[in-house]
């Protein structure tokens, strides 16, 4: 066990070295973004006296290495910054910066709380639904059912989100009105209310469509790889059925590169998610961050990107820790 | 009599190649009656292992059964469904892998995967599997028996592994076990004792076994009878004794004449020489585990050292030190006298010429993209700095040399060879070098009898014409009689005894040298039960070592 633990301290460590430099990577890549926020918010009004002020007003007139470091330091005490449209807006009214109006963090926070909300109930639906069907396909493998199954997934990997999307709306809430087309979640809704519920499985349905052919099909071929192995020929020569030997023999030796490609999913349904949102108008973090670029909202933008960097390595260093646990050479040495 | 047990008649197999179906069994018979024990022997590509599956009603995927009739205690098992004969495998026919380590499956505990067969067939309970898998493994002298069934695969020792594999078979007292090569993956001290385990528990249970194996001498100790098979044709069958005595094909007699290729005594050396090759003092480790301690040996030129010693004794790691793959700790490499770089990085291209390696296997060792010229070409260019013709011809000389028709050879894939040829290229590709010294890394082990026979002769015929000096690393010891000038006894790292191979054979032994040379087996049927009796049932394979 205590092996196991040094590995977690290890990659844990590893991990937050990552993060530091994604938040470089961030912080170059944003400030290489064409045109500035000034620019943006003044448009054909943009003077150069103007931009100028605003741009001091916002710090924006430093060194880069200066302002990484503010940035950095602020963001390790948990504070991600002030959106610049709020600092304007506020700065023209007279009142004091982020008072009242909100903070970057008071700005992703309901809005990471959907996200998070969307991408577990779709994950709740998809991995269970991906692994048994994974299990099934390789159990009857070049059967019809296999076939029919990688064919209907594939397809659905292949089609663009948002027609996905439409054809559930199609025949979910428009020919058959089940369920609301319209995901507009809001604060009031508890986490747990099932209204919230409902409004959000269209969406999730939607993205199960999207990352279940991923799942089952790397189960399905995790499996088949071992079924070769001398283990599986003992185990059908001891008579096992096909299903216990699939299920109970294989499996357990395929979990690490399928915990691998769930983890991969998961890191999608929380990052890459934007189209879906756009399409139900559900308010996660994917249209705030490209609402934000849009308007070249820094702060904003650098604080949804740190998000998804984090989300990236906790997911991947997740499975990383779960694929080592399910190995028994690395849970009881010799 | 009643009817025999296993009665299969005509038995024909097809695998499949490259879209066509081939015959690999052509139309055998076999009768094994209750309690009876069948040897079946035979070079790898016979048919053995496919004949054994067979008898279980079972093929591996890309192998059918074309035609004749596999029956079972009265049941037709190729017209079984498959839920019969789920039925019964595990529970009245069991089977014995080659490989333990392989087959346990690495994700549960043994005592796990010993009672499955038992719950799932409803022979028994789980409690009751438990103890008896525990009784079982007692039977098997396994050590620790009550705690060892709750390890893991990977926590258990090869041996140990493939006692517990018996004991796995043994879980539903089956009618039939089939024991596919279970102890050719083991040293000769280990050997011993599995074999001891499973006659034991074969006679004890009254147990009909199909034994497998390409080991005359351990067939002699096992079987009943005897089946020779070649090519999927059955050349003869008979009871042992009869077998052994008065073979009567040609081919079962050269299988039985191939331990005879002894080379000639060679003159001592003369104390004054400067050995080709000095191993000074070296300790060396893998992290910070010593795996070898103080080894310090001399090959002198145109000599053989066979290198002895169990799995882990650190034969290879020796020879690793030698070529500079792993620097020694303390202690240094001579070559003609003079110190070599530790590391191979720091040697230049003569120094890195004089050793050249052949490896275990050729399959792995050959670059399977690139062909036998270019294979052989690259050491010719590379240390000799040969190019275009003179490079081909100096390429074909070294076929010729290896007794390969060079026009045939240049420009086929190594997957186009069989395993003898390939590793006559792995020959060649050595002796492109033009080295003084050759380290033979098991180079026989994978291999056929007559097939390692040949190669055996090609080295001594080579060392002849080029004066080579051979390291010769083995665990085997009748290569080691074979084609050995001195030996050297490896054990944990340490060398426990050295000398010329006629004093080496002959008693008074270091204990070590002699329980393996006590282990090896003879050809006599008796021989394993002699061995027993002389040694006491506590003092076998592994048992032995771990009192020295």
């Amino acid at each position: 066990m205590a092996g196991i633990l040094k590995i977690v301290a290890q990659r844990l460590a590893l991990g937050l070295i990552t993060l530091f430099v994604v938040s470089i990577i961030i912080f170059v890549a944003v400030n290489l973004l064409p045109g500035d926020f000034a620019e943006a918010i003044l448009g054909q009004g943009a003077t150069p006296e103007s931009v100028a002020a605003i741009r001091e007003e916002l710090g924006l007139d430093r060194p880069p290495v200066v302002r990484y470091l503010e940035w950095l330091g602020n963001a390790v005490r948990g504070d991600l910054g002030t959106p610049m449209s709020q600092a304007l807006f506020s700065a023209y009214s007279g009142s004091n910066a982020g008072s009242g109006i909100g903070t970057v963090m008071e700005q992703i926070a309901p809005r990471f709380r959907n996200t998070v909300y969307l991408a577990g109930l779709s994950a709740a639906i998809a991995v269970p639904i991906s692994i048994t069907l994974g299990i099934l396909t390789a159990l009857y493998r070049n059967s019809a059912f296999d076939r029919a199954m990688n064919i209907f997934t594939l397809s659905s990997i292949s089609s663009p989100e948002f027609f996905l999307a439409y054809i559930l709306i199609l025949f979910l809430a428009v020919l058959n009105p089940i369920l609301p087309s319209l995901s507009n979640v809001n604060a009031e809704m508890s986490f747990w209310s099932s209204e919230r519920f409902v409004k959000t499985l269209l969406p999730a349905l939607t993205l199960t469509l999207v990352v279940t052919a991923h799942m089952m099909r790397m189960t399905r071929a995790a499996i088949i790889n071992l079924l070769a192995s001398p283990y599986i020929e003992m185990a059908r020569l001891k008579g096992m059925s096909p299903m216990r030997v699939i299920v109970k023999h294989a499996l357990p030796n395929a979990l690490a590169p399928i915990i691998n490609v769930v983890a991969l999913n998961l890191a999608y349904l929380i990052t890459g998610v934007v189209v879906v949102e756009v399409v139900f108008v559900y308010p996660g973090i994917g249209q705030l961050f490209v609402d934000s670029v849009k308007i070249r909202d820094i702060p904003v933008v650098q604080a949804c990107c740190l998000i998804f960097a984090a989300a990236y390595i906790l997911l991947n260093l997740t499975a990383d820790i779960m694929s080592i646990i399910s190995n028994p050479r690395l849970r009881h040495p010799k | 009599m009643s009817d025999p047990l296993v009665k299969i008649r005509d038995l024909k197999i097809e695998g499949r190649s490259d879209e066509t179906w081939t015959p690999i069994i052509n139309g055998v018979d076999l009768d094994l009656n209750r309690g009876e024990v069948l040897g079946l022997i035979g070079e790898s590509g016979a048919g053995k292992s496919t004949i054994g599956l067979a008898a279980m009603g079972f093929t591996r995927d890309g192998v059918r059964i074309s035609g004749g009739s596999v029956e079972f205690d009265g049941i037709d098992l190729l017209g079984a469904s498959a839920a019969v004969k789920r039925g019964l495998l595990g529970k009245r026919i069991a089977y014995v892998a080659q490989s333990a380590a392989a087959s346990f499956n690495p994700a549960h505990k043994l005592i796990d995967q010993h009672t499955e067969a038992p719950t799932q067939h409803n022979v028994s309970s789980r409690s009751e599997s438990v103890q008896d898998g525990v009784e079982l493994y007692r039977r098997l002298r396994l050590p620790n028996p009550d705690e060892i069934g709750f390890r893991y695969p990977h926590q258990v020792s090869g041996g140990q592994l493939q006692r517990a594999m018996t004991a796995m078979a043994m879980s539903c007292r089956p009618d039939l076990i089939i024991f596919d090569e279970p102890t050719t993956a083991l040293d000769v001290t280990t050997q011993i004792e599995v074999l001891a385990a499973i006659r034991d528990i074969v006679e004890q249970f009254d147990t009909a076994a199909i034994y497998i194996t390409h080991d005359l001498a351990v067939v002699a100790q096992m079987a009943d009878k005897i089946k020779v098979l070649l090519k999927g044709d059955e050349v003869e069958e008979a009871d042992t004794r009869t077998m052994l005595s008065a073979p009567t094909q040609d081919y079962t007699k050269s299988l039985w004449a191939v331990r005879s290729f002894e080379r000639p005594k060679k003159p001592a050396v003369l104390t004054t020489a400067t050995p080709i090759v000095s191993v000074c003092g070296v300790t060396a480790a893998y992290g910070k585990i010593d795996v070898l301690h103080d080894v310090s040996f001399d090959i002198h030129q145109g000599r053989t050292v066979a290198v002895v010693g169990e799995s882990g004794s650190g034969k290879s790691t020796t020879a690793r030190c030698i070529t500079g793959l792993l620097p020694p700790r303390i202690g240094h490499i001579e070559f003609d006298g003079v110190e070599m770089p530790l590391d191979y990085r720091k040697r230049n291209k003569d120094q890195l010429r004089q050793a050249q390696m052949i490896y275990q296997m050729a399959d792995t060792a050959l670059n399977p993209r690139k062909s036998i010229g270019e294979i052989i070409g690259r050491p010719v260019e590379f240390y000799m700095g040969l190019k275009g013709r003179e490079k081909r011809k100096r390429v074909e000389d070294l076929l010729a040399e290896i007794e390969l028709e060079p026009t045939q050879y240049i420009d086929r894939l190594p997957s186009e060879l069989s395993g003898g040829q390939k590793q006559r290229i792995g020959i060649a590709r050595a002796l492109a070098a033009e080295p003084k010294f050759i380290i033979c890394d098991e180079v026989t082990s994978a291999l056929d009898q007559l097939v390692a026979e040949g190669i055996l002769k090609l080295l001594a015929k080579l060392q002849d014409e080029l004066g080579l000096s051979y390291m010769f690393i083995t665990h085997d010891l009748a290569t080691v009689r074979a084609i050995a000038d001195e030996v050297v006894v490896m054990k944990d790292g340490e060398v426990v005894e050295q000398g010329e191979k006629a004093a080496m054979f002959q008693p008074p032994h270091h204990p070590y040298t002699d329980l393996l040379l006590s282990s090896v087996p003879e050809m006599d049927p008796d021989w394993l039960s002699n061995l027993l009796n002389e040694r006491g049932v506590d003092n076998i394979g592994d048992a032995a070592v771990d009192k020295m």
